[in-house]
Parts: structure tokens; sequence; C-alpha cells
């Protein structure tokens, strides 16, 4: 087991600065993703009747699926960090491996989205395509549907690799009972990526459907 | 465990509101519906999985300041798109 480092009174404390540490750079990135909750929420505001018809061209099946794929991956992570507390070695490896191919799963979807998208000519610059007087707000609905979406996916492929890392350490018994806030952090900054796309499902897919 | 699954139903289930809620025509009331499930989802994570709930009071308070900040920005930058057409 490591030392507490000098700088904490004991283990205890150096647990909770930890997590305050990940919940300090949680709110770091809460900031980031609300300028573009803001930027994309000015310009809805300005093109109301583009912005759902833009919408209207993105699948929400696809969309509803990824959410449950991505929710399932927070629970398995929560059940990792119980694991962890428990001291199950494999129990542990299981729900960080669970948690990987459900994130894994959520982004071959969404490659698949991005991939006929640009079949449909809806990727932003000069091959993109919309038709009607609405194209260009349209254009600006999907610039940030590939921002904010992609920006989400840099940040799942960065969770993912993470949690390759934990679960084969965990498989080696690298956590205890005692010794476990990487499990912990990771899962944080997990279930946060899932806050952020609970938030993008209906600003990006949903906005338009209830337009004729 | 058990809470954590029942948290997890409730995320399943709110999601399924919020797709067949989006179907309906509320007028200016969809984008409310869609942010309060959306909000209450976000709720849900934070204080089950993210375990906010039995977290020390300086968590909650970081977790509030972050919110605080969050409305500061967008409330600031609608400002203007909000109040073009007020007149004096």
């Amino acid at each position: 087991m490591e030392a507490v480092a000098h700088q904490f009174q004991d283990f205890r404390q150096q647990h909770e600065a930890s997590r305050l540490g990940m919940w300090t750079f949680l709110v770091t990135e809460v900031m980031f993703f609300g300028g573009l909750i803001a930027g994309y929420t000015v310009y809805r505001i300005a093109y109301p009747a583009a912005f759902a018809q833009a919408s209207n061209r993105l699948d929400v099946a696809l969309g509803a699926v990824n959410t449950v794929l991505l929710l399932a991956s927070s629970f398995t992570m929560a059940l990792a960090v119980r694991s962890a507390r428990r001291g199950g070695r494999w129990a542990l490896a299981g729900a960080l491996g669970s948690t990987l191919l459900l994130g894994a799963a959520f982004l071959a979807i969404k490659g698949f989205e991005y991939a006929h998208k640009a079949h449909e000519q809806l990727v932003p610059g000069p091959n993109f395509r919309f038709e009607g007087p609405e194209a260009k707000p349209a254009e600006l609905f999907f610039s940030f549907y590939f921002l904010m979406t992609g920006m989400h996916a840099v940040h799942m492929v960065v969770g993912i690799g993470v949690l390759a890392v934990l679960a084969a350490l965990a498989a080696r018994g690298a956590f205890t009972p005692d010794r476990h806030a990487p499990v912990e952090l990771a899962g944080l900054y997990w279930h946060f990526v899932d806050v952020v796309w609970i938030f993008l499902l209906p600003i990006l897919y949903l906005v338009g459907r209830h337009a004729p | 465990m058990k809470l954590l699954a029942v948290v997890f139903a409730a995320l399943l289930l709110l999601t399924g509101l919020t797709v067949g809620a989006s179907t309906l025509n509320l007028g200016p009331l969809n984008v409310g519906v869609a942010l309060a499930i959306a909000g209450a989802k976000a709720l849900l994570v934070a204080l089950y999985f993210m375990e906010l709930r039995h977290g020390p009071r300086l968590l909650w308070l970081f977790a509030a300041g972050g919110l605080f900040w969050l409305g500061i920005l967008v409330t600031l930058t609608l400002s203007d798109t909000l109040a073009r057409g007020w007149r004096p």
C-alpha cells in the first residue's frame, strides 16, 4: 500500500483532497462545454426553424441507443467503484472492462453516424448540401453538432484509455479496499462525460421533432 | 447494488420520457420539459453515481460553485440576444 503523502495528516484527508481535485477539474470542464452550449443557444434563438429542420436530419433512434449505452456504462462504472471497496479483484476488472466495452460501442455507433452524415453531405464545408432557404443556418447547426459531439467523443476516448489501464491494473490485483482512489476518480470523470451527453441528446437530437 | 440498479432504471425511464415528450407539440414548453428531464437525469447521476449525496459539504460547495458560474456564463452571453427587441 502506498504511504500517505507528507502534506496530508492521514489517508482519509488525502482521499478527500484527491476527490476535491477531480471535482475542481470537472467544474472547469463544465465551463468548457458550457461555452459551447451557450454559443449553441444564441444561434438556436436566432434561427429556431433552421435548427429544428437540421436537427430532424439526425437519427433519433441512434441517439437514444447511444444514451442507453452510456447510461449502462455509468451503471457498470458505479459497480466498479463498489467492487473496489469490497476488494473483489475480478468483479472490479470485469466491471471496468464492461464499462470500456459499452463506451467503445457508443463510439462505434457515433462513427457510423458521422460516416452517414458525410454520405448525406451534412458535414459543414464546401460539400455541405441542404435543401431550402435555411441552408446557411442549418450548416451552423451541424458545425455545433460535430464540435459538441466531437469534443464529447474525445473525452470518451481519453476515458476508455484510462479504463484500459485501470482494468489491467485491477486484474493484476493493484487495488485494495483501502487503496483504489484511481478507480473512484476515473469514475467521477466517466460519469461527468455521461452527464454531458445527457444534455447533448435533447439539444441536438430532439429540438425539432415536434415541428411538422 | 439495489440502489444503483434503481437509479439506472430511473435514468432509462427518463430517457424514454424525454424521447417521447419530444414528439408532442407543447409549444415553447418543449424546451423546458427536455431541459427539466435532462437536469433530473444529471442530478441522479451526480447524487448517486458520483456519490455527491454522501460527499462532504465542501464537495457540494464546489459543485454548486460550478453551476453558479455556468449560470453567469449562459445568462450574460444571452443578455444581448434576449434584450435585443426591448425598447428603453
